[in-house]
């Protein structure tokens, strides 16, 4: 009884007066390494809310790197825009979903500071444990996943936020489709790659 | 080349709060997307079946508003098909997607900084070979702008309660369970977690 008084007594005197217990708890929250999950699930599905009556548009990573990349290309080989249909079909720009990217990445520095979550080798421990420490192996093979990843999304035109989360949750078929597909295909690589002996290094 | 500044700063923001919820949501991590594909860390899976029960709920409740509308991407087979296969295998090469790929350079990864740069790159060729690629896939043929409820003639709140139900039984069944390498990282304390 008497520590939970001194507690009580603690609590109510704080040191300064902008730490009161309900900043001490958003401190707790913005220091936290993890939140639960399902509250990120669903603040992500309310923010999907947000994207479509704010700015109309269902929240999407690739297009915005496309545009990026037909606008550099269109600077270095400009004969490229009167042979390529691509300029006809499309106009890549700055806008929305650029400025959306960005902000991911800002996101996820600002939040990985505030927990201090920033310490990851450059060659994951379960990939250390199956092809080696070599740094140039896992560039290469990061290099070339994220080439197929692209092309793969911009086939498909869309990735895991814009058909996995945006579509699905609208019940486009063609979403639900290719959900379907890069979890069958990303399981069986996962498997070919690290076998059943990988899951006792996750 | 430019949209209007209003819409800039609030891309911008919406960029943010979502680089956060990745980052908080421990999916811009290496061996969290091989952990799901592996079938061991069900966080994707967790999150991404929240947030589209989640999300589905309130676009369609919006929608008889007109405050919203909805946002199609044709089922063209060919497109959905080659896509979701170089996507599938390049997502776990790379151990991250576009939008945990990008939070990741945030978080200082350096793997995912090299795989942006691949990932700038693979956007290039497809550009770059855009006639070619749009011809062959367009042999496929489509389906147009459909949704599951569209297609079958029912509708879409069947749908979405058929996902709450899903998703309350996956949590009865499963959700108690904390991600197993908590135990794992336990009991090899020396081990850094990537």
């Amino acid at each position: 009884m008497r520590r939970l008084a001194r507690r009580v007594k603690v609590r109510r005197q704080p040191q300064n007066p902008f730490s009161t217990m309900e900043d001490r708890h958003m401190k707790r929250v913005v220091t936290a390494k993890s939140w639960s999950p399902y509250l990120v699930g669903a603040g992500i599905g309310m923010h999907s809310w947000f994207a479509f009556l704010s700015a109309d548009h269902p929240l999407g990573i690739t297009t915005a790197m496309e545009h990026t990349a037909a606008l550099a290309e269109q600077a270095v080989v400009p004969s490229l825009e009167e042979n390529n249909k691509y300029f006809e079909q499309e106009s890549p720009k700055i806008g929305w979903q650029w400025m959306l990217v960005l902000g991911v990445f800002i996101g996820g520095l600002v939040s990985s500071l505030a927990s201090g979550d920033r310490n990851a080798p450059a060659v994951p421990p379960l990939w250390h444990q199956r092809f080696g420490p070599s740094k140039t192996k896992r560039f290469v093979a990061a290099f070339i996943g994220g080439v197929l990843l692209l092309l793969g999304a911009r086939i498909a035109q869309g990735c895991t936020s814009g058909h996995g989360i945006s579509g699905t949750l609208q019940l486009a078929a063609s979403s639900w489709l290719f959900t379907a597909i890069i979890f069958a295909t990303g399981i069986a690589t996962a498997f070919t790659l690290y076998g059943r002996e990988g899951r006792n290094h996750v | 080349m430019f949209d209007p500044f209003w819409k800039l700063a609030l891309g911008l923001f919406t960029g943010i709060l979502f680089g956060v919820l990745l980052q908080k949501g421990r999916v811009a991590k290496y061996q969290v997307i091989l952990g799901q594909f592996l079938l061991k860390d069900w966080t994707v899976v967790k999150i991404m079946g929240t947030a589209v029960v989640v999300g589905a709920i309130g676009i369609y409740a919006l929608l008889p508003t007109e405050a919203v509308s909805l946002h199609l991407k044709p089922l063209d087979w060919g497109r959905i098909v080659t896509g979701g296969l170089l996507f599938g295998v390049g997502m776990a090469v790379l151990g991250y997607c576009p939008g945990t790929g990008v939070a990741a350079c945030g978080e200082g990864r350096k793997d995912a900084m090299i795989g942006l740069v691949g990932m700038l790159t693979g956007a290039g060729l497809y550009v770059a070979a855009f006639p070619s690629i749009d011809n062959f896939l367009q042999r496929f043929g489509s389906a147009g702008k459909i949704t599951l409820a569209s297609v079958t003639g029912t509708s879409p709140w069947l749908w979405i309660g058929g996902l709450i139900a899903l998703g309350l039984v996956g949590i009865l069944m499963f959700g108690h369970e904390r991600p197993k390498q908590v135990s794992a990282k336990r009991k090899r304390p020396h081990q850094v977690t990537g």
